[in-house]
């Protein structure tokens, strides 16, 4: 007789269990839906965000080229520096400086691979 | 009347501490500020998550939107891993979005106008992503600098090209949100000197000053469009950078 009643209890469980692994599973479908609804471009004030995002990526873009050649130059004033063959450092730093500049704007623009483009074909996996 | 657009971003001691191997170390307006945005967004956050609602009130929805922009943000651009980033970028985008937001008002002091604070933000991302890199991929952090599919004559000099591009991260990082403010200040002063100038020209100069004054409206609204917008950007470029130390050798 308690063999019957363990196994009721068991199969008890075992609905249970079923029951909440469906509702996890409801629920998680539910959390994806709302949060790809929330990615999806057609939500409201995407006109006016394209805007500000379009100033903020034409400044992003000419900071990122700046940046390169800042960076170029001072590494080769450094190696110039440190290795007395100037204006060699400078030179060759400067023209590598500019050549990271332009990679780092395509990057960002997305028009190479890179940073900025595995992340949106990731997105886009992903979903 | 003359007006100096550049004296709102000097650096005053309050009090002076003492110093430290010849230097002054004193508590300056900037760190005053620093106190006021920490203490403003401690209040917001632990005030407004108090209450604890299922449904959330006004202050407490605004925490809530917050936790989710992050979190969304950080999920779409590092992947679920990233999310262990979660305190760091939050507390960077709370920190950034407070300073910009409380630069705005009149008289007091943007602490992200300092190049200082930025670079100091952007250094902490860059080494936090080179330590977490290396600590996480050891050497293969190293495969985030060759890309795939290079023919190997000119693999040395796209390695070299890829190390540039990668140190020049917190230049440009630092200086984007740095020069977006300090020039959307200085506009804002400059127009209103302008305004200040007109108006003690007389009577026909007070219908003058009119046009700046539009002027100046009109641009503190794009200055908090802006203020939003470089926390958004500082925080999505912190993301995309820890990506790279969590996923290198793409």
């Amino acid at each position: 007789m308690s063999d019957a009643r363990e196994n009721g209890d068991r199969n008890k469980q075992q609905a249970n269990e079923a029951a909440l692994s469906a509702r996890l599973q409801r629920l998680k479908e539910g959390l994806g839906q709302a949060r790809n609804a929330a990615r999806s471009p057609e939500s409201p004030g995407a006109d006016r965000a394209a805007t500000a995002s379009g100033y903020a990526k034409g400044f992003r873009l000419s900071s990122e080229l700046v940046a390169g050649v800042v960076v170029g130059a001072g590494i080769g004033w450094l190696i110039d520096r440190w290795l007395a063959i100037s204006p060699w450092g400078l030179i060759v730093f400067l023209l590598l400086g500019f050549a990271a500049g332009v990679l780092n704007v395509m990057r960002s623009a997305g028009l190479v691979a890179g940073t900025a483009l595995d992340e949106s074909t990731r997105q886009s996996r992903d979903r | 009347m003359q007006v100096d657009p550049i004296h709102q971003f000097e650096i005053k001691d309050l009090w002076r501490i003492g110093s430290l191997a010849g230097h002054q170390i004193a508590f300056t307006n900037s760190a005053l500020y620093m106190f006021i945005i920490v203490g403003a967004v401690s209040a917001l956050l632990i005030g407004a998550t108090a209450p604890r609602a299922v449904v959330p009130g006004r202050l407490q929805s605004i925490a809530e939107m917050s936790y989710e922009f992050v979190a969304d943000t950080l999920r779409s651009s590092a992947g679920a891993e990233g999310m262990k980033f979660f305190p760091f970028v939050f507390t960077l985008f709370m920190f950034v979005l407070f300073a910009n937001l409380i630069g705005l008002i009149p008289y007091s002091f943007t602490v992200t106008s300092q190049l200082i604070i930025t670079v100091t933000l952007s250094l902490l991302v860059f080494f936090i992503v080179v330590g977490y890199g290396f600590w996480r991929n050891g050497l293969h952090f190293l495969n985030l600098f060759v890309p795939k599919g290079v023919p190997k004559i000119i693999l040395p000099g796209i390695v070299v090209i890829e190390v540039l591009s990668f140190l020049s991260r917190p230049v440009s990082h630092s200086v984007r949100l740095f020069a977006n403010m300090l020039a959307g200040h200085i506009t804002l002063q400059v127009f209103a000197g302008f305004i200040i100038m007109l108006a003690g020209a007389g009577i026909l100069g007070w219908f003058g000053a009119a046009l700046p004054f539009i002027m100046v409206v009109l641009l503190t609204a794009l200055e908090l469009l802006v203020a939003f917008l470089q926390a958004y950007v500082f925080a999505i470029l912190t993301c995309i950078y820890l990506n790279d130390a969590i996923h290198p050798g793409h």
